[in-house]
This record gives C-alpha cells, sequence and structure tokens, in this order.
C-alpha cells in the first residue's frame, strides 16, 4: 500500500512543470566569495572577505522570478590581511562579533533585468539590525562540471552604510559607505 | 654607590632597571587604555601603537637582563626586622610580576605578530613574527587586557607592602630601593 502511494506521489510531482532546482553553495570547494571594499581615506581601496559562511538558493531558468538566497555568514571570520585590524574590525567598534556572530540574507523577491540579470531583493541582517537591500545580480555561467555534478554560478554586487546597521564608527567621509562583491557557485542537489 | 648588588644594599643597575622598568610599566598601561580609545583621524592613531609595541619590546630586552643581573649580582637579603611571612609574601609577589610581566610582554607579541608581520622596534630594528594561528590576535589581546589589569593590581600591592615598610614598620626597605 505505501508503495503504491508513494508510487502515485512520484508520478504526480513528476507530471508537474519542472521544479525550481536547489543548489548548495559550494564553500566546502571555496567556490564562493563574500568580499567588500571600503575606501581609505579616500584615497585607495581596502578589500576584505569573510571566509565562512554557508547558503543555498533555488534558480530555475524557466522561471528566474522565483529564485531565492539565503546565506548566514560568521561574522568572526573577518578578514582584511591585516590581524591587528581585524581584530579592531571584530571588536564593538564595528561588527561587535561576539554579540553578534552571524549576519544574514534571505532573498524576499527577484526580478530579471535582461539575460541572466536581475534585481535581487532581500534582508540583511547585520551588526543586529536587519534592511533590505538590493543586490544586483548576473549569472556567470551554468553546467556540468567535470565530477558528475551540475553547476551554477553568479555574480552580485551592492553598496550599504555600515551606520544604518548601526555600525557608526567614523572612518570619514569617503568611507561611510561599503561595497560588497559576491561571487557564488553552487551545487545542484 | 656601587654597581653591583652588595652585602645590605642594591646596587646602582638593579635600581635603575626597577625603576625604570615601573615607569615602563605605568607608561605602556596608560598609553594601551589610551590609544585604545583614540578615534581614525587622530594624530596619535598609529603613533601610540608604534610606541606601545617598541617600548614594551625593550622591556621585555631589560626584564631579561634584569633575571640575567640577579644571577650575576645576586639581591642583598632580606632585612633581619622582616618576618618571615613578610619574606614569602614578597618573594611570591616578585616573582609572580616576574610572571605576569612576561606573559603580558608574550601575548602582546602575539597579538602584532599574529598574520606573521614582525614587530618594527622604533626605527632600530625589527623582531620577527614565529606562531600565529587563526583568531590568534583575539585571544592574545584578550589575555593581554586581563594581564594587564592583574600586573597593575599585583604592582598596587608591591608598592602598597614598600609604603607599609617605609611608614608604618620605618625600615629601609624601600631607602634601600632608591639608593639612599
Amino acid at each position: 500500500m505505501k508503495k503504491i502511494l508513494f508510487g502515485l506521489l512520484a508520478l504526480g510531482m513528476s507530471s508537474l512543470p519542472a521544479q525550481a532546482a536547489d543548489y548548495v553553495i559550494d564553500t566546502k570547494g571555496a567556490h564562493a566569495f563574500v568580499q567588500f571594499r571600503v575606501q581609505h581615506l579616500g584615497y585607495s581601496w581596502l578589500y576584505g572577505r569573510f571566509n565562512d559562511f554557508e547558503g543555498r538558493f533555488s534558480y530555475d531558468e524557466k522561471a528566474p522570478e522565483k529564485a531565492s538566497v539565503s546565506v548566514t555568514i560568521d561574522t568572526a571570520s573577518l578578514d582584511s590581511n591585516h590581524a591587528e585590524r581585524d581584530k579592531h574590525l571584530r571588536s564593538p567598534d564595528f561588527f561587535d562579533v561576539k554579540k553578534y556572530p552571524q549576519a544574514k540574507f534571505a532573498s524576499t523577491a527577484y526580478r530579471e533585468t535582461g539575460e541572466g540579470r536581475g534585481q535581487l531583493s532581500g534582508n540583511l541582517t547585520l551588526h543586529g539590525t536587519t534592511r533590505p537591500i538590493t543586490i544586483d545580480v548576473q549569472q556567470v555561467g551554468a553546467g556540468e562540471d567535470p565530477w558528475g555534478g551540475y553547476r551554477r554560478g553568479f555574480q552580485g554586487s551592492t553598496t550599504i552604510t555600515p551606520a544604518d546597521f548601526g555600525m557608526d564608527y567614523d572612518l570619514g567621509p569617503a568611507s561611510s559607505t561599503v561595497e560588497l562583491i559576491l561571487s557564488v557557485e553552487g551545487i545542484r542537489q | 654607590m656601587h654597581w653591583r648588588n652588595h652585602g645590605d644594599g642594591w646596587g646602582a643597575v638593579a635600581i635603575a632597571l626597577h625603576w625604570l622598568s615601573g615607569l615602563a610599566v605605568f607608561g605602556l598601561f596608560g598609553l594601551g587604555l589610551w590609544m585604545t580609545g583614540l578615534d581614525y583621524y587622530d594624530s596619535w592613531y598609529r603613533k601610540g601603537p608604534d610606541l606601545h609595541r617598541s617600548i614594551g619590546v625593550l622591556l621585555f630586552i631589560a626584564t631579561l637582563f634584569r633575571l640575567l643581573w640577579r644571577f650575576v649580582s645576586p639581591s642583598p637579603p632580606a632585612l633581619a626586622s622582616h618576618r618571615p611571612w613578610e619574606r614569602l609574601s614578597a618573594r611570591a609577589t616578585h616573582a609572580l610580576l616576574y610572571l605576569l610581566l612576561f606573559a603580558l610582554m608574550l601575548s602582546g607579541y602575539f597579538i602584532s605578530t599574529a598574520d606573521g608581520r614582525s614587530i618594527a622596534v622604533f626605527d632600530w630594528f625589527s623582531l620577527p613574527a614565529t606562531l600565529t594561528g587563526e583568531h590568534q590576535e583575539d585571544l592574545a589581546g584578550e589575555v593581554h587586557r586581563v594581564l594587564a589589569w592583574s600586573l597593575i593590581g599585583l604592582v598596587a600591592l608591591h608598592a602598597g607592602a614598600a609604603l607599609k615598610h617605609h611608614f608604618i614598620d620605618r625600615d629601609s626597605t624601600l631607602r634601600r630601593m632608591l639608593g639612599l
């Protein structure tokens, strides 16, 4: 009886329109990067990244508007290639990682604006504050990988104002906004 | 005054090292507290930590020399009037002061060298990194802060005891360290 039920269920599912594929962001193989850049004094760009995060997305080429993404970042994994600066950035002056060990992004809507391009809206929780942001997204590519899997990758960028999230340490007028540069590759499940 | 410690008193080397170390410890403590609160555009934002690290390394070298000097020129015996518990607690405090000093300076070293960078001591020389590890700067920083307050607490006990000998016991413990 159970087998028949499962069989019917499987039959029913296969007759539905193609389901959005779920992808796990390949942090294990480090084919994904959460990076930021901020101006130093207005004279140059300083780059940093978060080394530990995890996330997933779902994407259906036939219905891109249904795409969704969720990512959780370990804020203490911040890395700007300078231990003393990282220590300062983790302190209550900035990320306060003891109090706010995680940052999160959860998408709420995706609007395709062109072939493989779009705008991803969602809520970013940073420093204990949740605010809506919009990320410009572009698909880089998708297809089978050499090891029997299927991968899909995007790049994204947006600009945030740390003070909006309660991080108001004064780094100067040129440094009041931070660019987020995201590169994600998902492995289809 | 003699260079070396002698029968019942401290020599000039030990006295100079003692008071210079005390000055450096208070200076580094104050500088450390002050500089970590500076804003980014303060002209001391970079100079403060540079000075703190440089003086810290010099104090480390001076403290190593100080320990060496204790072997070269043994410390004078405690005053005959000191009671056994005073001798014991003084010895314990002195040993702990040295221990805290070294642990404090090492933890500071491990903050600045956590990513393999060396420490520039003024423009004279630089001290290379040795151990490096993930989140080392955070752990070393926490240890550095706790040890700094602990050392200052112990220094207060040390200074309080010296004052007790001077004003209550009216003995020559403090005068002896002033070379008088």
